[in-house]
């Protein structure tokens, strides 16, 4: 992953939303999930593209928890602390987490491999303790089966 | 334009259609009290101490009257009870914001509100976006915006906007409810201090 996007994806993002000021989240949300995080020059791009003030972009990148303006790993570990996956041992699923990976929730590791998050439900709470790594969702896990599926992320 | 007509407080008023309750209010010299309202602004209804009792068909409720149109018939009352607890919890809410804002003591000396009775978080904004909409609306800098949500929500300048703009200007710190330095004392943070860590990553 390169550590700056350049200008012509994000026209190509911007074009492809026809340059509605409107479609500001749909292209935010696009470079997010590409580029992992909203650097401040690419955001003042997409200002420029859309037409659309620095402060209102400022306003919605910082509003929603989906956007990132820090950098993020290229995979982003969720683990579910919701009160079935609390009950049913998360916690131990979190400390093993923070064990292989060395970063606490909330932060990113040097390499930029991995993202820590802890979220209140996933919505599928038999399936306690839950964790999910970029969107596939691993369920019912052991600090053991944890160790094994994280090896497989590199 | 149609005419309207509607009671408030007892009295008969005309109003043309597309007006707010406030705006109705105001040309007849009956006051409600504003934070957030700005005549120059598209109303916010961010305050809520501008709230009103209006009875439609014998039933009554509270409605926003900033941002609440005028309706044929509708029966306003201004000051009831009932609105005046909820504009003196609202102060409440506020002055442990803004413990030290003149317009907020004014306003609590007026409707009894106790400035010590929720615990202080002085962040000295209360969020009534009148300096971000002035930028926005009437100046079309938009030098200063919001961060984030919730009780984390702040005003934040734009530092490369606000070193070419906001010198000359300064117009929205008089605006301020709670504290014209507040304005300042952002502004300057956002001009000295350095660039965030973010934007060093970034290049």
């Amino acid at each position: 992953m390169s550590a700056v996007m350049d200008n012509e994806r994000i026209d190509q993002i911007v074009a492809k939303h026809d340059g509605e000021p409107s479609s500001l989240i749909q292209v935010l949300l696009e470079i997010q999930s590409e580029h992992h995080w909203l650097p401040m020059d690419v955001l003042k791009r997409v200002s420029q593209k859309l037409q659309v003030p620095m402060t209102r972009i400022q306003h919605i990148a910082t509003f929603y928890k989906a956007f990132s303006l820090v950098p993020k790993g290229s995979h982003e570990i969720h683990i579910c602390v919701g009160t079935a996956c609390h009950v049913r041992g998360a916690q131990r699923v979190l400390d093993m987490v923070e064990d292989m990976t060395g970063i606490k929730p909330g932060e990113t590791d040097l390499d930029l491999k991995f993202s820590l998050e802890t979220v209140n439900c996933l919505g599928c709470c038999a399936l306690g303790p839950v964790m999910e790594i970029d969107g596939k969702t691993h369920g019912k896990m052991t600090p053991a089966e944890t160790a094994d599926v994280l090896k497989n992320y590199n | 334009m149609s005419e309207i007509l509607l009671e408030i407080d007892g009295k008969e008023v005309k109003a043309t259609a597309g007006m707010t309750i406030l705006e109705a209010a105001q040309s007849v010299g009956i006051s409600i009290p504003t934070l957030c309202h700005h005549e120059k602004l598209e109303p916010f209804g961010g305050c809520r101490l501008c709230t009103v009792e209006v009875e439609v068909r014998g039933r009554t409720r509270l409605v926003v009257s900033c941002v609440y149109p005028v309706e044929d018939g509708l029966v306003v009352r201004t000051r009831t009870e009932k609105v005046e607890r909820i504009r003196k919890t609202i102060l409440e809410l506020l002055l442990a914001h803004a413990p030290d804002s003149f317009v907020l003591q004014d306003l609590a000396r007026e409707y009894g509100a106790d400035r010590d009775r929720y615990e202080k978080e002085a962040s000295f904004c209360i969020h009534c976006g009148l300096c971000v909409r002035y930028c926005a609306e009437v100046k079309k800098k938009h030098a200063v915006g919001f961060i984030d949500r919730g009780s984390k929500k702040e005003i934040c300048f734009i530092p490369e906007i606000a070193a070419e703009e906001c010198w000359d200007c300064k117009e929205c710190f008089p605006l301020c409810p709670t504290e014209a330095l507040q304005a300042a004392f952002v502004l300057t943070l956002a001009l000295t201090s350095p660039p965030p860590v973010a934007d060093k990553t970034g290049s």
